[in-house]
């Protein structure tokens, strides 16, 4: 238990819920992309690679759990029935956690744009006011670093070694920049969190915040940005999630459903 | 009196219980390791507070489960409750002396409390050495080269400031 069902701050029920949503769609988050992290596991391009996309798949899958936990101490329920016992339009993830892997540079691409967000999104909860929860978010975000700059020095190499890889990474940013607006996609009620002063910035200024960072640096490694959605229709934290979705969730919890009442 | 001086023993005697539950992917106990912040007893319940290194590390359920069955053990406790603590951050000024020592014993480079300094080579002494990758056979690992001897290196890995 973390203490957080029995916070003051916490006693209306609404406000709860809210909360409880909002950081199942954050665990969600990092439950797919770890899982389509780990699917490098023994393909990467080198072993350095192999060893860093497991690392940071376990670290992903770490924080989803703890962020689950944590929302079942809100809501009741149980962390691994959250993430194994849902089908697809329960899940609230962001579209871009989902996609399949596609190239090394995709991968890489997708990376960075998600931990990048991550951070910003990290940065509001540990500037919130409800200790445990930003105690929380400020150590995982300490961990996350190494996630980025991992990513980030991938991203630089292979934009700036040859045309054509160039050309690969142009097409992976074009793939991913269209889907990468959806991790700033809110759950129903989340301006509440923000009164309430637990996440201290709003959905809309993450994303200029993200942007602030993201853009710059696409920019100074010689990527030209495309043209991005409006982000104001409805996505993966309202449920609507590709069939991808679906095949990922069908391989990843078959074992857990061929006995969900067993004890690990 | 007699309560007061029970309640001591019981506590020395759950502290001395803790400096046997180990790491399963360290040579290194709970202890050496300063994961522990703090044990209350209060008739036949035991609260332990934890502050893990990496909060995703998957050997803490490993250490809580030891930790309970442990204590549990002891005549007197009741009750085990393990709970985690994100307050303050794990560093390296929480490993012991004695924790340091045994993880270069085991052949790992150990960054010293507080500082940047390169890496030193466990089997030359040499500080020639680079990063390969920040992630290695665990998360609190990361993989260098001593360009002097040859030899890859295993660095413990604290977490980002």
């Amino acid at each position: 238990m973390s203490g957080l069902g029995t916070q003051p701050a916490l006693q209306r029920r609404e406000l709860r819920d809210v909360l409880a949503a909002y950081l199942v769609g954050v665990a969600d988050d990092e439950l797919i992309i770890g899982h389509r992290h780990s699917e490098w596991t023994g393909f990467a391009p080198d072993i350095e690679s192999d060893v860093a996309l497991s690392s940071i798949a376990q670290e992903e899958i770490g924080h989803a759990r703890l962020f689950y936990e944590r929302a079942c101490d809100l809501t009741g329920g149980d962390p691994d029935r959250l993430a194994f016992g849902r089908a697809s339009g329960e899940f609230r993830n962001a579209v871009l956690t989902e996609r399949p892997n596609g190239d090394w540079g995709y991968s890489i691409v997708r990376l960075v744009l998600y931990d990048r967000a991550d951070q910003v999104r990290l940065d509001a909860l540990a500037a919130g006011e409800l200790r445990p929860l930003a105690d929380l978010a400020s150590t995982v975000r300490r961990e996350e670093k190494y996630h980025l700059m991992y990513g980030e020095q991938w991203l630089r190499r292979l934009t700036s070694a040859t045309e054509v890889s160039r050309g690969r990474m142009q097409q992976a940013l074009d793939r991913a920049w269209p889907d990468a607006v959806g991790l700033f996609e809110s759950v129903p009620g989340q301006e509440e969190l923000r009164a309430a002063a637990i996440v201290a910035v709003g959905p809309r200024e993450q994303r200029a915040q993200w942007r602030q960072v993201v853009v710059p640096m696409l920019e100074s490694i010689g990527l030209t940005l495309p043209t991005e959605n409006s982000g104001d229709r409805a996505g993966g934290r309202a449920g609507w999630h590709s069939d991808d979705l679906r095949t990922l969730l069908d391989e990843m919890t078959s074992v857990w459903r061929s006995d969900p009442q067993a004890t690990w | 009196m007699t309560a007061m001086r029970t309640a001591g023993l019981l506590e020395d005697q759950i502290w001395e219980a803790l400096a046997t539950v180990e790491d399963p992917e360290l040579p290194l106990t709970v202890m050496d390791l300063g994961l522990i912040d703090e044990v209350q007893v209060s008739s036949g319940r035991v609260r332990v507070r934890m502050t893990p290194t990496y909060s995703a590390c998957p050997a803490i359920e490993v250490m809580r489960h030891d930790i309970r069955k442990k204590l549990l053990n002891l005549r007197g406790v009741e009750e085990v409750e393990v709970e985690l603590s994100f307050a303050e951050p794990w560093t390296m000024a929480r490993m012991t002396e004695r924790g340091r020592a045994r993880l270069r014993e085991h052949g790992l480079s150990v960054p010293s409390p507080r500082s940047a300094e390169p890496a030193t080579c466990p089997f030359c002494g040499s500080t020639n050495t680079v990063l390969e990758n920040p992630f290695g056979p665990t998360l609190c690992r990361a993989i260098y080269y001593c360009r002097d001897c040859r030899n890859p290196i295993e660095r413990f890995k604290p977490p980002a400031e």
